[in-house]
């Protein structure tokens, strides 16, 4: 939150003088993302401690399917994760935020397409790990480089080139364009080009993530 | 009918051999019994029997079913009741209880009742809406005892169950096993280092340790191949008087409870 206002009044009369219109606007799709971008990977922490408290155990017993097990723990995770994402959401409306309320559900169910994707993410990665202190390593080398080179921030046509092409293969770029389509804000490719990244990465990372509980052991 | 066929079963981990070319069978209907002292390998191998961890070698099949080839099957007609913990701290009893019910698909409408009289049985009833993480540690295991229960599967695997369990509670329990094995004909296979437990309960006994099978039958022939007038002397025999840390300690306590017990 912290983040928000700094950014939100530091770099706001910076953007505006730029002519780029009005930088809360302009931030608040990206801060939504953000929320949900953090809180979805942290989800992958609770494997891991199921694993060490044991309790993983009962569930990879059942008679269940591996990809039901996958599924709906990162289904129970995405839910937390779009209701953070829309707490902040409800915040920012004091702040000055407005966005065609119409679109609200739209906003709520890509909130819930990224918060999934990037739970899928977490737990695939949790899936490979054993102890909680390496969690916080990948955040800071691969969350947070997937925050600040998305276009969260600044628009990724502002970019260098060198990072652009960084920004192309991150999967936050196409969520963080996907939420503006629905909240309103300058875009940088079609909707279908978003969604459909979005969904192919669910695809992909249910399909390694599966394979990855398959071999889980207690 | 053979319910559970195991043939040179090994588990490497790194240079030490927790099981070491491990055969037996277990007919349906029995009530077997592994018995050895600590660090024999009988959790390692109930491991690997419930698909929760592969074996170096050797050969498994549990309920008919090749379990390298086919866990989802296997896992379909098991129950088990782990050694370690395995409850989650966030959730009262009832909803322990009631995720399991679930994942084993008991009919929506037996749940309530299941889970009521199996909490009523292991005395936590008036705890059900209580969170185990707050439970000391025989209740959590009371609670683990009462979802074992839960489902009625082909094979239960019992690793050590009676570990940290009060008298009336381990009574109840083999009351219960001995009930649903004579009415479902369903097969047991338990762990223990308690030899009164194996003698009394099991129809069939392998004495287990360092990793190796030394010995399978039903009391009685143990103690007639061993020229023994009890199991405990047996199996001291079959172990051996070494002095291993781990094997004392499990000798003593069991001298203890017995002391206790006089
Ligand atoms: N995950 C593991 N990694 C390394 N070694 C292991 C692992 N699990 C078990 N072992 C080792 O394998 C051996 C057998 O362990 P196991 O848990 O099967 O014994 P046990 O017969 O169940 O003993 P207890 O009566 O204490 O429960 C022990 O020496 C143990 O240290
Ligand atoms: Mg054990």
């Amino acid at each position: 939150m912290l983040f928000l206002l700094a950014f939100g009044f530091g770099f706001g009369p910076v953007f505006e003088q730029a002519g780029a219109g009005n930088y809360m606007q302009y931030l608040i799709p990206g801060i939504v993302g953000m929320a949900v971008l953090f809180s979805s990977v942290m989800n992958g922490v609770s494997l891991i401690w199921d694993k060490n408290f044991g309790f993983l155990k009962e569930t990879l017993i059942a008679p269940v399917s591996r990809i039901s097990l996958l599924i709906g723990r990162c289904l129970g995770g995405a839910t937390t994760s779009t209701i953070q994402g829309m707490l902040v959401l409800l915040i920012s409306i004091p702040l000055g935020f407005t966005m065609n309320w119409l679109m609200l559900p739209v906003a709520v169910l890509s909130m819930f397409a990224l918060s999934f994707m990037f739970t899928l993410l977490g737990t695939t990665i949790a899936s490979r790990l054993d102890d909680m202190q390496t969690f916080p390593t990948i955040m800071n080398f691969l969350v947070m480089p997937m925050f600040f080179l998305s276009g969260a921030l600044f628009p990724v046509s502002n970019f260098p080139a060198a990072i652009r092409m960084v920004t192309i293969i991150n999967p936050m770029t196409y969520g963080v364009d996907m939420l503006k389509h629905a909240m309103g804000g300058a875009t940088e490719f079609p909707a279908l080009l978003d969604v459909s990244v979005i969904a192919v990465l669910i695809i992909a990372l249910s399909f390694i993530g599966t394979r990855f509980f398959s071999r889980l052991e207690a | 009918m053979t319910a559970i066929e195991v043939s040179n079963l090994t588990k490497k981990f790194g240079n030490l051999t927790a099981v070491d070319k491990v055969s037996f069978t277990v007919e349906k209907g029995e009530i077997f019994a592994f018995l050895g002292p600590n660090g024999a390998g009988k959790s390692t191998t109930i491991k690997m029997l419930t698909t929760m961890l592969s074996p170096t070698s050797g050969e498994m099949k549990v309920g008919g079913h090749v379990v390298s080839e086919n866990k989802s099957s296997v896992r379909e007609r098991i129950g088990v009741i782990f050694q370690d913990y395995s409850l989650d701290d966030d959730l009262t009893a009832y909803e322990n209880l009631y995720y399991h019910a679930m994942l084993y698909r008991v009919p929506k409408s037996e749940r309530k009742e299941k889970i009521e009289s199996l909490l009523k049985y292991v005395n936590l009833l008036d705890r059900k809406d209580d969170l185990v993480g707050k439970f000391s540690g025989g209740m959590k295991r009371r609670v683990e005892i009462a979802r074992g229960l839960l489902h009625s599967p082909e094979i239960l695997f019992l690793d050590e169950p009676t570990i940290g369990l009060d008298v009336q509670t381990r009574n109840f329990l083999w009351e219960h096993i001995r009930k649903i094995n004579r009415e479902k004909d369903m097969t047991i296979f338990f762990t223990t280092h308690n030899m009164e437990e194996a003698e009394k309960i099991a129809t069939k006994i392998a004495v287990i340790d360092k990793g190796r099978i030394i010995i399978t039958g039903t009391s009685k022939e143990i103690m007639k191949r061993t020229k023994t007038k009890s199991l405990e002397s047996a199996f001291l025999r079959l172990t051996g008087y070494d002095i291993r840390e781990e094997n004392v300690s499990a000798l003593e306590r069991l001298r203890n409870v017995r002391r206790m017990r006089r």
